[in-house]
């Protein structure tokens, strides 16, 4: 049964840029483990019948041609960003790395 | 100590597809910034991607070309990672059911063939472009999304390469074929065609592989190769030195010409998988397979046989023009205004493919168009100009781009084919050359080759030298 640490969960949160105090990583390796432990539960369903899925529609080839619409006004694409210059989206400093 | 470089590749390739992978956004390169964009793949809440079925046919041909097997049901998944190039925070690609698999390209190394394994072919969309302002002070960086959502195909080989002239070969190879099948235009100055390698040193003969670097941040051929030299110095220098090679990710740096190890902390390779739940299942029955088999466009050996049987053309010559797809649609269409199989060939084997190359430019970049050269030809074949000024003409033509009757006309290169006029020159170069005519009189026919090039000095290389000849002959009997 998978048991979440509080490493885990400080792990998860730099993966998503998220920084919490350790007071908030107490709480939320408790409730995640709350949750897994509930998710564990469908464990004990016999699945052996069941075929394997990706995804829960039985659908397929959901598909467009190659035809090209109209895009966003740069205005329109640009309303959410908290800082723009000159078309462009403005973010914090990245230093290149990849 | 000796080692032996073990290489593998993972090429990056912009498929040629009008719209996105998911949206409908146009992909024409060089646009301003953020105007290629929708809320698909800018990544709002709530919308929804929907496959394009030529970036998915495109896919496969690649696939097939590369004798990948097809998995009959492919499927996308999503690829987590925080970087502002990224609006969503995942990048929609394939993990768990890759559409091809197994394949192989066969290079051909100092007149051996050889096998390089393709682990696997899969779709992905690409990422968008950062721009760091260059002044020190800037503390932030800017951000186009017209980019984000191309749809961008990944070939992973095996690491079957050893030394770099197998993978400069490959990747020559690679990027010829993905052209001849008209996936992608792999325009490196615009990113359409990128690299990250894996590179290994075992000592000479040694079986077990050593531990491998892997190298990003690869936006040409010559890149790829610069960083693979540099880490192989590099590596063996570590080795030499009793040490231990890293495995850890690289950055190439353009500017240094090094390799560097990337701050592996700040981007833990811990991408979290998981299937997209906003995109079905794919399904490539055999049928469509053969469908798109069927209408391969012709490949070089297909092309190369053609050119033998239907224009005549020495092996060699069909070898040549046949070396890329635009070099081959170059000649056809100089054929398609003029058609001298023959000449246009020698033409373009000497003179075009000397400019191209030492301009390192495409033949549809080139100033020459098949139209100014087929046009120039025909100048030549009506003894309007002579061979001679056709060279002139030429480099005329690549300086400035304009129409060879122009070029003629402005620069009074028109042959002199007037009988009485030419008559006139011959005999002053008669008169004035004694020696020489002496001695053609006395049978030696050489001598006649001198008194042809003074006439031509004369009229700065005008003169038709048919005529001249036959001129000349005439005076002296
Ligand atoms: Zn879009």
């Amino acid at each position: 049964m998978a048991k979440i640490s509080e490493d885990d969960v400080r792990h998860v949160a730099l993966l998503s840029r998220l920084y919490f105090t350790d007071e908030e990583i107490r709480q939320f390796t408790k409730d995640l483990n709350s949750i897994f432990s509930y998710v564990e539960k469908l464990r004990e369903l016999d699945t052996e019948a069941v075929e394997p899925t990706s995804h829960s529609l039985k659908l397929s080839n959901v598909i467009r041609e190659d035809i090209i619409t109209s895009p966003l006004p740069v205005d329109e694409a640009l309303a959410n960003a908290p800082e723009a210059e000159t078309g462009y989206f403005r973010v914090p400093k990245i230093i290149q790395e990849y | 100590m000796t080692y032996e470089s073990v290489i593998g590749l993972e090429v990056h390739t912009e498929l040629a597809t009008a719209s996105k992978v998911f949206c409908g956004c146009p992909t024409t390169f060089g646009v301003p910034p953020n105007t290629q964009v929708c809320p698909i793949c800018i990544g709002m809440p709530g919308v929804l991607p929907v496959l394009n079925k030529k970036a998915l046919e495109y896919s496969i041909r690649t696939a097939l070309t590369l004798n990948c097997d097809i998995n009959e049901v492919t499927l996308f998944d999503r690829k987590n990672y925080y970087y502002p190039d990224l609006p969503k925070n995942y990048q929609i690609s394939q993990n768990y059911r890759y559409l091809g698999v197994n394949g192989l390209l066969e290079i051909v190394v100092d007149g051996r063939s050889k096998r390089v394994g393709i682990n696997n072919v899969h779709l992905e969309e690409d990422a968008g472009k950062l721009l760091h302002p260059s002044t020190a002070s800037a503390d932030y960086s800017l951000v186009d999304l017209n980019r984000t959502g191309l749809p961008l195909l990944e070939i992973v080989t095996e690491p079957d390469m050893r030394g770099i002239k197998e993978a400069q070969i490959f990747m020559m190879t690679l990027k010829n074929l993905l052209q001849y099948i008209e996936v992608s235009d792999c325009k490196m100055e615009e990113g359409s065609l990128r690299f990250e390698v894996n590179v290994s040193l075992r000592p000479q003969g040694q079986q077990a592989y050593g531990t491998k670097v892997e190298i990003k941040n690869l936006n040409s051929i010559k890149t790829a190769l610069k960083a693979i030299e540099y880490e192989m110095r590099r590596q063996s220098r570590v080795l030499d030195e009793g040490n231990q090679v890293i495995q850890e990710t690289r950055l190439w740096d353009d500017v240094e010409m090094v390799t560097r190890a990337m701050r592996s902390k700040e981007r833990a390779h811990d991408y979290r998988y998981f299937p997209e739940p906003d995109l079905v299942e794919v399904r490539i029955s055999k049928e469509w397979q053969e469908e798109i088999r069927r209408h391969l466009p012709e490949l070089q050996d297909a092309k190369k046989r053609r050119f033998i049987e239907q224009y005549d053309l020495p092996e060699y010559d069909a070898q040549v023009l046949t070396s890329s797809k635009a070099l081959a649609n170059y000649y056809e269409e100089c054929l398609r205004v003029y058609n001298v199989p023959k000449a246009i060939s020698n033409w373009i084997m000497t003179e075009v493919l000397r400019e191209l190359n030492e301009r390192e430019l495409e033949p549809d970049e080139f100033s020459v168009t098949p139209v100014h050269l087929a046009s120039m030809v025909k100048m030549i074949d009506s003894g309007t100009i002579s061979g001679k000024i056709g060279k002139t003409v030429f480099a005329e033509m690549v300086e400035t781009g304009k129409m060879p009757d122009l070029i003629v006309q402005e620069k009074g290169l028109v042959q002199i084919s007037d009988e009485k006029e030419l008559a006139g020159i011959v005999a002053k170069v008669v008169a004035e050359n004694p020696g020489p005519v002496s001695e053609f009189k006395k049978g030696r026919q050489k001598a006649i080759g001198f008194l042809v090039g003074q006439v031509m000095k004369l009229t700065k290389g005008k003169a038709n030298p048919q005529l001249v000849n036959s001129l000349l002959r005439e005076q002296l009997k």
